[in-house]
């Protein structure tokens, strides 16, 4: 396959994100700048001007109406897709890390971080259909939580808050009450500060990768752990494929590092398991600097990478990915 | 088209002195056309060169579509929609998204087909090594075969190191200290606690301290009359006369190697500024040849 390159960003990308309709996908990268590119021919759409700080995640609408963003100029931000023009912007007293719709776009989950005195939050907003109504009030705010949340996103019908971070613990939260109600296992999780978690496409299941150099896969709702992946490096993207059965693992060698050791010896590839028999299918190549951000398409025949050099690399598979076999 | 070129001058003139060339918005509208159903687009655009001169510039490029999309109607209708923001600006030259000149593959962890022996330890390295060359995998240390490499062995610490027998210095004049450097540095074979360490030193005496140059000779001198002059001092190891080859006869100096020093020393302090053949000798040490 010949990836499109896409150089909009000139710093190390952060998030990936793709709409529902796999037409559109969004790169949130650490220049302020969130942008949105055609997801087929790698052509861009636009950009959304407006933060005045890295931008460490986003998410769309179902109807890739809105688009939200979390910046670490202490706000996150609702954008018009479309003509990316700022619709509101909720304001915060420390980093927005991690946001995301819930179903229904009616809800968005927002992580802040332990920044000088602040405690790290989960805090849920009502997004309003009409922006007359929109406010900034919080719904829940979860707290309690020791160490940066790197991930907070929606369970199964919006029932339950999954986070995970620094502490390298996942703990499952109740949207009602705010309450605790799982926490992942120190024996069989995570070791090291979990950087990223990502759902299924039925959201049954989730996989979370960690700079343990380890991915893991869990039961959304029981939080019990199905499956563990190795690496060789710390992992910093972790994605499912909608389609097939083949998680995919991004990540490489501490950033700070890169320049003191050989290109080779950070293994900045985008590493392919299969989803059950844990095994590596491949590994694809290109980044001259670790990936901070991955993303499958939603019709499974794609996937995006986006690395600490800046670029966003489009992979269409080729047809030796659809006929591997175990 | 010299003439042309002046008139289109005279007639932007004044405008260009204002702002440098800021003419844009004369210019026609960006036409874009297609892509066709062959994948071919156009792109017209207008634009004014150094000499103020309207140039039409046509770019057709072939749009390459790279996976089947089956679009849904409102990926269809954003298909449409006008570009924003930083992208507004972009011009057809900015290459932002190129694609890839490199050919990227899935690497395989193993040859595509071929059939995982054992799927659960595949990452074990011992599994790996195992499935490459069994035959030719043998342990130096517990003597075993295809089971593991030596630096592998389990029983590595428990059987004495073989490298410590050969490292243990056969002379006794090798201090143990020489080997004192930890495991693993590197040391030169001559430096190495096995090495002969007496023989390469006196090769070394041999070659290069206790030989003796000998220049000035007359022509006819040859190496028995330089044995016979120098084996006065004591016994003579070796003793060499340089010849021309193409004329054979002598090109004027020799070297004597005396097996002792001292004799060496006596020979130079005599032989020094001697009256030989009319010739009054020159005798040093003998430099050594830089390598």
């Amino acid at each position: 396959m010949r990836p499109i390159l896409m150089k909009g960003h000139e710093r190390p990308l952060t998030f990936l994100r793709y709409n529902r309709d796999g037409d559109l996908l969004f790169s949130c990268a650490k220049d302020h700048t969130p942008t949105v590119w055609y997801a087929d021919n790698g052509d861009r759409l636009g950009t959304y001007r407006g933060h005045n700080g890295a931008v460490w995640s986003c998410d769309v609408s179902r109807d890739s109406a809105r688009l939200i963003t979390g910046s670490a100029d202490q706000t996150a931000k609702l954008w018009d897709v479309s003509t990316g023009r700022e619709l509101f912007s909720f304001r915060f007293d420390a980093p927005a890390r991690s946001v995301e719709f819930a179903i229904g776009d009616a809800l968005a989950v927002i992580t802040t971080d332990n920044f000088m005195d602040h405690v790290p939050t989960v805090q849920v907003k009502h997004i309003a259909e009409d922006l007359d109504d929109q406010t900034d009030e919080s719904a829940l705010v979860i707290t309690g939580i020791k160490g940066r949340i790197n991930r907070a996103v929606w369970g199964p019908l919006n029932r339950t808050i999954i986070t995970a971070g620094e502490d390298a613990t996942i703990r499952i939260w109740d949207t009602e009450t705010g309450k605790l109600l799982k926490e992942s296992d120190k024996e069989s999780g995570h070791q090291k500060t979990i950087s990223s978690l990502s759902k299924s496409a039925d959201w049954s299941h989730f996989i979370t990768g960690s700079l343990d150099k380890s991915a893991k896969l869990w039961d959304s709702r029981t939080l019990t752990l199905i499956k563990t992946y190795v690496t060789e490096r710390p992992v910093n993207a972790v994605d499912i494929s909608p389609t097939h059965d083949t998680v995919v693992l991004g990540g490489g060698q501490d950033a700070m590092n890169v320049t003191m050791t050989d290109r080779r010896a950070g293994k900045f590839e985008a590493k392919f398991y299969h989803k059950i028999l844990q095994e590596e299918i491949g590994g694809v190549k290109g980044h001259f600097g670790p990936i901070n951000a991955l993303a499958f398409n939603p019709d499974g025949r794609s996937f995006s990478s986006g690395g600490e050099d800046g670029y966003v690399r489009l992979h269409h598979f080729d047809s030796d990915y659809f006929n591997i076999k175990m | 088209m010299a003439a042309a070129a002046a008139q289109q001058k005279i007639r932007w003139g004044e405008l260009e002195e204002d702002d440098g060339g800021d003419l844009d918005f004369l210019l026609p509208p960006r036409v874009v056309v297609g892509p066709d159903e062959n994948g071919f687009k156009k792109v017209i655009e207008y634009r004014f060169d150094d000499d103020g001169n309207k140039v039409k510039v046509t770019t057709t490029t072939r749009v390459r579509k790279l996976a089947k999309a089956r679009l849904s109607r409102s990926a269809i209708e954003r298909r449409q929609w006008p570009k924003f923001g930083d992208a507004l600006k972009e011009d057809a030259g900015s290459r932002l998204t190129m694609v890839s000149t490199e050919e990227i593959l899935l690497e395989r962890p193993r040859a595509p087909g071929s059939k995982a022996d054992e799927p659960a330890a595949s990452g074990d390295p011992l599994a790996v090594a195992s499935k490459g060359g069994a035959v030719l995998m043998v342990c130096r240390t517990c003597g075993k075969k295809g089971d593991h490499w030596t630096s592998k062995c389990p029983y590595k610490d428990l059987a004495p190191p073989t490298e410590s027998f050969s490292d243990r210095p056969p002379t006794s004049d090798g201090p143990p200290a020489a080997g004192g450097p930890a495991k693993g540095a590197y040391v030169p074979p001559t430096l190495r606690g096995g090495a002969d360490r007496s023989g390469g030193d006196s090769m070394r005496r041999r070659n290069d301290e206790n030989s003796v140059r000998v220049t000035n000779l007359s022509e006819d001198t040859r190496e028995p009359d330089l044995l016979e002059l120098f084996r006065a001092f004591g016994p003579v190891s070796r003793v060499y006369v340089a010849v021309d080859q193409k004329t054979g006869s002598s090109r004027g100096f020799g070297f004597v190697n005396f097996v002792h020093r001292e004799d060496a020393e006596k020979a130079i302090s005599k032989l020094n500024g001697y009256g030989y053949d009319n010739l009054i000798l020159r005798v040093e040490w003998a430099t050594p040849r830089p390598n």
